[in-house]
């Protein structure tokens, strides 16, 4: 399976992300913002960090970078296209997912670790995952999602919601809320289900040494959905 | 401008510092010198106060690639890699402003370490606040906190351990001590010795705008009504250039067109090519319009003087100008070649095409001024005599509670949860735990740090505290199963004029000299921050240390969080129970005199090496030392860590209960062994002749206390979590 990760200017959480993929199998392929064509591809991500330093608005101006157009025509032609936290930010800025990202409710960055309920899989990214609750780790500023009442009717009725934060027991309650996300949301797709913007950073719990491991669980059913 | 002594005197020079530079030119110095040398020869770049003092420090070890004198201390950890390390103090500015204060620390640090090649992979922070109680601590306290989050994560760098004490002695003059730690390939560290004539001076980075000028003698002086004035000399902060700069940087390093290169920090242009020249023992030529502007109109006074972030100066082999501009156009930064090196061993500054500024580099470093300060030796005070029927008296759950709650021992979760402490994949200890501890990238090794300081000891008698943070930074690697490199220092201390602080530098640095040398646990790099002072008023001294130790195979690593139910508990050290300066003597009896607890190197050395073999041979299953509120605080935090409790058995000695549990003697851990294990662990102590005694077994969720007493762990861990956020939220 073939991956590519963009590197903006200010993205920092793209090493880890390549190191992610080539554990669970990926060949993956670094691509630059200013490329002017993306490699051949089964999955591209955004991945996380400050890309253009958040400066305007978290993802406005990664949205508009040489890169991005080819990234937007893979994801209209039903690409799989991931965005993780900055990279979450950028996809709703270029509006191939509904919605948008505001500050977190406390006004502070938080950095720990959540539960997510996965909502549903009848998509490419969680089909025949076994576990329903899955431990994640967030580490954003902007996290707060929020889209419009006839937006989020839209997004309910065509199973949009990836995953809700929520207790270990998959109890999804205000208090197991972050950063004051509309219904707990943690992750939404398009309408297709090809693209996910998620702020949990998968790809910081790979690993029984670091946060956890269910990072791990997430890419290799997700490797194993794209054979 | 005319210079004449005034203006001297106005930029922070003495009469007689004057009249030595007028000597040295064999002329009046115009106003673009005057400043120049005002920024090398104040405190904070030139040291004046305190080289005499540094010199005595222990350097040297096996380890040790590069000690103090370049941008960062480097220690080898085999395998061809390195460490490059060290910790910054930004007081002045954070008080003054302290998001940006605090920000730009963060930054400075990190450029120190990228500047030498290495990759940032840690940062950690010490950071000292007044009383809760003060009208300014919050809002500072809160400024601080996200200033040193905007920066570090952005840069996108994890920060993995830390350190906030409260105490009412910081009220006018808050201490950011930031430290940073960076990965390196051993053939590929980078120095500022400049080396070879007609080679190409480059400048990248952000352009210069008139931020921060005179920051550094800002920074050497006492605060006084005046201070907002001095609002115009904090720095701003761009994290997001920086990691520009960093990725170019590292892009640049990975070739081989650099001779030498170092960052714009305090004092900016002026001591960046001040200091490449001086070493490389030759001059510096530089044309001041061709220097990036932000701002119009900048003068040759301003473009030297100005202290804006995110800027580096670089001596290029000649004709790998355009290779290297072709990476800092990809990363969208200013690169400009704005000088040569010379062999006239002077800086010769050049604006629209005249000479501003031509000054022999030895006279702004070699004669830069040394002073001999005048300084009081302290007398350690006198054992206080605790009358037992007081302690009698006292519930030790209650007492425990209020200690768990304390602001200088309470869970820091709402600060280090503002940090980004996971991102890099190889954080494998966050903060909260005695050391951070991060993987090598790719490797089985890992790196632990801790960064520790101990005021109240310091302030009490110096010597012994300058001994004793050593030993405590020690101390909190062996505890997550480190071997103990070498250590970065952050000197903070009131003003160097007066004999009592000058007094407190001294031995404190003395302390730290002597225990260092007896640990081999040198001194790789490190600042002196002085005149931490408003008025009269001083802060405690506080030297903060950044320890940082070796785990060569990170699945060895330890951590607090008590593990099993049954398991034994041991307190290995000695307790005599020595309450002078303990949290409890403070918060407790309201007893501020007396000396605090004695430190034995032999001991410390001993116990700290034995440990490592235990934990070498999977004997340790947690660990912590003992430090602030004794025993009972360490085993109520590994239960809290761990959601187990304790069955405690006070050993049959002859001191007090009170006594045992809160006392603060040193050189103490608590660890936790199996049934099993219990007899062969014993062994290995006896045979090294470390005394320790058995605490307690471990159950699931109560602290009993002798059979008699108990807590449920959800109330202790309810005390030591809830006080910071409440506080916050208030």
């Amino acid at each position: 399976m073939k991956s590519s990760v963009i590197t903006f200017p200010g993205s920092n959480c793209d090493r880890d992300m390549d190191v992610a993929l080539r554990k669970f199998g990926f060949k993956n392929k670094m691509v630059w913002h200013n490329d002017g064509e993306l490699p051949k591809s089964d999955l591209v991500v955004l991945p996380g960090g400050f890309s253009y330093g958040d400066y305007l608005r978290c993802g406005s101006m990664a949205s508009k970078s040489k890169i991005m157009k080819s990234v937007i025509n893979f994801a209209n032609s039903g690409g799989m296209v991931m965005g993780i936290c900055n990279g979450f930010q950028i996809l709703v800025e270029t509006g191939l997912v509904p919605g948008v990202l505001l500050r977190n409710k406390y006004l502070e960055f938080i950095c720990k670790n959540v539960f997510v309920k996965i909502n549903s899989k009848k998509n490419t990214y969680f089909k025949n995952i076994n576990n329903e609750i899955l431990e994640f780790h967030i580490a954003h500023n902007e996290g707060n999602y929020f889209c419009t009442k006839d937006q989020f009717n839209e997004i309910e009725d065509n199973n949009q919601i990836a995953a809700y934060y929520c207790n270990k027991d998959g109890k999804v309650e205000e208090q197991f809320n972050p950063n004051g996300s509309i219904k707990n949301i943690a992750g939404i797709f398009n309408k297709e289900k090809n693209i996910l913007g998620m702020m949990p950073h998968p790809e910081r719990m790979i690993d029984p040494s670091l946060s956890g491991e269910d990072g791990s669980v997430f890419f290799k059913n997700l490797i194993n959905n794209l054979k | 401008m005319i210079v004449n002594e005034q203006v001297a005197i106005d930029h922070g020079l003495k009469k007689e510092e004057f009249k030595n530079i007028c000597e040295l030119l064999k002329r009046t110095p115009n106003i673009t010198e005057l400043g120049i040398f005002s920024a090398m020869w104040n405190e904070h770049c030139s040291y004046k106060s305190s080289r005499l003092h540094l010199k005595k420090l222990p350097t040297k070890g096996k380890q040790v690639i590069q000690g103090p004198g370049e941008n960062a201390g480097v220690i080898d950890i085999g395998d061809n890699d390195a460490i490059v390390f060290k910790i910054e103090s930004h007081n002045h500015p954070s008080f003054i402003e302290p998001y940006q204060g605090a920000a730009t620390g963060v930054g400075g640090i990190m450029r120190d370490v990228f500047t030498m090649g290495a990759r940032p992979i840690a940062n950690l922070n010490s950071i000292h606040f007044g009383s809760p109680q003060h009208k300014k601590t919050k809002n500072l306290l809160r400024g601080v906190v996200h200033g040193i989050g905007g920066y570090g994560n952005c840069m996108g760098v994890p920060t993995i351990a830390g350190q906030t004490n409260f105490d009412s002695s910081y009220n006018g003059n808050i201490l950011v001590n930031a430290m940073t730690l960076g990965l390196v390939k051993k053939d590929k560290i980078f120095y500022s010795k400049a080396a070879g004539i007609n080679k190409p001076v480059i400048y990248v980075g952000s352009k210069t705008g008139r931020d921060g000028i005179h920051g550094a003698s800002m920074a050497s002086a006492s605060f006084d009504e005046k201070i907002e004035e001095k609002k115009p000399t904090v720095q701003v902060g761009d994290p997001f250039t920086e990691k520009l700069l960093l990725e170019a940087c590292l892009e640049l390093m990975a070739g081989d067109s650099i001779i030498a290169i170092q960052d714009m920090g305090a004092a900016g242009l002026t001591s960046s090519s001040i200091e490449m020249a001086s070493k490389g023992n030759l001059g510096i030529e530089i044309n001041l319009n061709k220097v990036p502007c932000r701002e119009t109109k900048m003068t040759p006074y301003e473009i030297m003087l100005s202290e804006s972030q995110e800027r580096m100066l670089i001596v290029l082999e000649n004709g790998k100008e355009n290779q290297a501009k072709k990476i800092f156009d990809k990363w969208n930064l200013d690169f400009a070649v704005i000088g040569k090196t010379t062999k006239s061993k002077r800086i010769e500054l050049y604006f629209n095409n005249e000479k501003v500024s031509d000054i022999p580099v030895n006279t702004l470093v070699e004669n830069s001024p040394m002073y001999d300060r005048k300084w009081k030796k302290s007398k350690l005070p006198k054992k206080n005599i605790i009358k037992k029927e007081n302690l009698n008296s006292l519930k030790i759950i209650n007492v425990l509670k209020k200690i768990l709650s304390d602001p200088n021992v309470c869970s820091k979760e709402w600060i280090w949860q503002q940090y980004d402490h996971t991102v890099m994949g190889d954080t494998i200890q966050k903060p909260g735990g005695d050391s951070g501890v991060v993987r090598v990238h790719g490797t089985n090794k890992a790196i632990a740090a801790s960064v520790d300081s101990s005021a109240v000891y310091c302030w009490a008698h110096p010597l012994t505290g300058g001994k004793q943070v050593v030993c405590e930074s020690f101390r909190n690697l062996i505890s997550v199963g480190a071997k103990p490199i070498a250590i970065t220092n952050c000197l903070n201390f009131g003003s160097p004029e007066n004999e009592d602080n000058m007094g407190e530098f001294v031995e404190c640095v003395q302390g730290i000299g002597e225990a260092s040398k007896y640990l081999n646990f040198p001194v790789v790099s490190g600042n002196v921050s002085f005149y931490n002072q408003t008025k009269e008023e001083g802060i405690k001294p506080t030297p903060s240390i950044g320890g940082v130790g070796l785990i060569k195979d990170y699945q060895k690593m330890i951590t607090m969080d008590f593990k099993d139910v049954d398991n034994i508990v041991l307190v290995v050290g000695k307790t005599e129970g020595h309450i002078d300066q303990s949290l409890f003597a403070r918060i407790i009896l309201n007893e501020k005199n007396g000396p605090p607890p004695e430190v034995n190197l032999f001991n410390e050395k001993n116990i700290g090496e034995t440990l490592l073999k235990l934990i070498e041979n999977d004997f340790i299953k947690s660990a912590h030392d003992v430090s602030l509120g004794g025993i009972i605080t360490a085993v109520a935090k590994m239960s809290i860590k761990g959601n187990k409790g304790i069955n405690l058995i006070k050993p049959k000695f002859l001191i007090n209960e009170i006594e045992y549990y809160f006392a603060e003697d040193q050189g103490r851990y608590i660890i936790e062994v199996s049934k099993e294990n219990l007899k062969k662990v014993s062994d290995i102590l006896n045979k090294n002749a470390v005394h320790f005694d058995q605490l307690g077994t471990i159950n699931e969720n109560e602290l009993y206390i002798n059979d008699k007493t108990k807590v449920s762990i959800d109330e202790l861990k309810t005390s030591h979590t809830n006080w910071l956020t409440n506080y916050m939220n208030k």
